[in-house]
């Protein structure tokens, strides 16, 4: 789309895009042409410059077993926690949609945890999953040995999945019920006359009206699941025990900022990088089919 | 509705309640934990009903991990965000939308392709341009033989060093550098009639007072939307500002939380900690529920 009326001033225009553009030069152009400098490279150790060593600081990453082990934890991480907040986040907004009384009290309130700081949200259910004060150690009482989060990889990696997706369903409840409410009534209660129930007006014509949302959500959770991730792994595990929840960010900061590997770091970032647009263009163009959708 | 379905609507009802009790007890069982003292707070199970030490648990958690600055820093931090946000991202839009220069779809894709990689992703290679900001620079002089022609001619070294580690600015700039603002505008930018640029050149005026007197009034409801949405988002930014503040006095409030985390030996003090995390989640969540109505247009308009 564009504008068919402009203003003819060229150094006029461009100045008043020349703020936004020193900016991005600087914190994302340069550092993202560094990283991939850093990443085929190699810092001497007392200094002295980096020397070239092509894709040998990839070959190192993808032979070691920890980085492997980081991106399956990533992906469990990913596809558990996506999976869960969405399909929750689905169902409640389907339920809100139907607008019996308190609907709107629902609409208010369950959006709440997604304006809370991922480290805010992980010290709260440190303390609700911790195991010998709080509620899981009820159950341990019960079963003891039960649930440990300090030692045990899978209950360390249950706690994460359990604060992330607490905070996206809220998310996704907004965009869902957004999706619902785009469509039109009258199409509903055509489907009603022509003595569809509830649950089949929800599978033919709801449920097919809201796939872009579906598919647009499913993108942003993954990406936030690999960004927004960090707080609750910092607070709740710090990557423990045993690595099993050293998500990808996570081991790019203690590799980058406590190992002091700048290059492997940067490897590793142009590796989520690489990941992440592969995913962002698959967006897009689902984007592009929802806007002829309608 | 349109029919009657007793049978679900108590369905739903019932749904809709458990969601609601599990999106609350979070909230509460922090407000709770944190009015327990030491021994209460490690019962098993945890009573439920409030204790009294809640104000003291407070004023604790305050003092350890000396909340009063923090907050501040947190809020200054997150204000400026935004307010840069809504500052720079119009600037763009206006000058994408509105002009017709050379090169002006190639910056439009520069600003596009920021919308991609987040700041977490490239965050090494960040830390050492804000380390110095003007490192980019420097290697351009140098590359492009500048540096060594200054040199030549005023017999001056050139080495441009600003250091923004420690810094509002460091916290702040790089988070403003990414595209989001700038599509929320240029949308709404090319729903404003042409009638009313035209109206307005007739008028005569130009570009500067047609961007101040028309545009910006009608942008309003955007800013307040986008307002809300990167305060909340700056506010809760933790990763960014663990690493550049490496010395306490402009750490903010949200990175402070690691001290309050109860370390293994002994009796943990969760009162002490939920009564921090309390203290912490309270600002957005105050913004989140005074603000809803921009805060959810804001959240829908700027990720679509």
């Amino acid at each position: 789309m564009e504008k068919r009326v402009t203003f003819s001033s060229w150094t006029i225009g461009i100045l008043f895009a020349v703020p936004q553009l020193l900016l991005i030069f600087t914190f994302f152009y340069w550092p993202a042409g560094q990283a991939v400098y850093w990443s085929l490279t190699l810092q001497q150790p007392w200094g002295g410059g980096n020397i070239w060593v092509g894709l040998d600081n990839f070959r190192s990453i993808l032979a070691n077993a920890d980085y492997w082990n980081s991106i399956t934890a990533s992906l469990v991480f990913a596809g558990i926690s996506t999976g869960l907040a969405m399909f929750v986040g689905l169902v409640l907004a389907a339920l809100t949609d139907r607008q019996l009384t308190g609907s709107r009290f629902y609409r208010v309130v369950l959006i709440w945890p997604y304006g809370i700081a991922a480290p805010a949200l992980a010290m709260a259910f440190r303390f609700i999953l911790a195991p010998e004060a709080g509620f899981m150690a009820v159950v341990n009482q019960v079963w003891p040995g039960f649930w440990d989060p300090g030692l045990d990889g899978t209950d360390a990696m249950a706690s994460i999945i359990i604060a992330f997706s607490w905070k996206y369903v809220g998310y996704n409840f907004i965009f869902f019920l957004a999706a619902f409410q785009a469509i039109p009534r009258s199409l509903i209660e055509a489907a009603a006359m022509d003595g569809s129930g509830v649950v089949r007006r929800f599978w033919d014509i709801q449920f097919p009206l809201i796939t872009p949302t579906i598919f647009f959500l499913l993108v942003i959770n993954i990406t936030e699941s690999f960004q927004d991730s960090f707080g609750i792994v910092d607070i709740m595990t710090s990557g423990g025990p045993a690595n099993a929840t050293n998500l990808m960010v996570y081991k790019i900061y203690s590799d980058g900022f406590k190992g002091l590997d700048y290059s492997g770091a940067a490897a590793q970032s142009i590796i989520l990088m690489v990941l992440i647009v592969v995913l962002t263009i698959f967006q897009f163009r689902f984007i592009e089919r929802r806007v002829h959708y309608r | 509705m349109v029919e009657r379905t007793p049978f679900l609507n108590f369905f739903t009802h019932v749904i809709l309640f458990v969601g609601f009790v599990l999106c609350i007890a979070p909230f509460a069982v922090v407000a709770i934990a944190a009015s327990h003292n030491l021994r209460d707070v490690n019962d098993v199970p945890m009573s439920l009903l409030p204790g009294s030490d809640f104000w003291l648990n407070i004023k604790t958690a305050w003092t350890t991990a000396d909340l009063g600055p923090k907050l501040l820093n947190s809020f200054i931090m997150a204000a400026g965000v935004a307010a840069g946000k809504v500052i720079i991202s119009a600037l763009t839009a206006f000058s994408i939308v509105y002009f017709r220069y050379p090169g002006r779809t190639f910056i439009f894709w520069l600003i596009f392709v920021t919308l991609m990689l987040p700041l977490e992703v490239r965050i090494v290679p960040t830390y050492a341009v804000v380390a110095n900001v003007l490192s980019p620079y420097q290697a351009i002089l140098d590359v492009t033989g500048l540096s060594w022609l200054i040199e030549k001619v005023s017999g001056v070294q050139v080495s441009l060093s600003l250091g923004l580690l420690n810094s509002y600015s460091g916290l702040i700039l790089p988070l403003i550098a990414t595209a989001t603002g700038t599509f929320l505008y240029r949308q709404f930018f090319l729903t404003v009639p042409d009638e009313l640029t035209e109206a307005a050149r007739m008028d005569g005026a130009g570009a500067l007072r047609f961007f101040i007197d028309i545009l910006l009034p009608l942008s309003r409801n955007n800013m307040a939307a986008l307002g809300t949405i990167m305060f909340l988002w700056a506010w809760n930014q933790y990763l960014w500002p663990l690493l550049i503040t490496t010395d306490q006095s402009h750490a903010t409030a949200v990175t402070e939380l690691k001290q309050l985390i109860p370390n293994v030996g002994g009796i943990p003090e969760w009162n002490i900690a939920m009564a921090g995390t309390l203290i912490v989640m309270l600002p957005p969540l105050i913004v989140v529920v005074l603000m809803q109505r921009w805060f959810v247009r804001g959240l829908i308009a700027t990720e679509k």
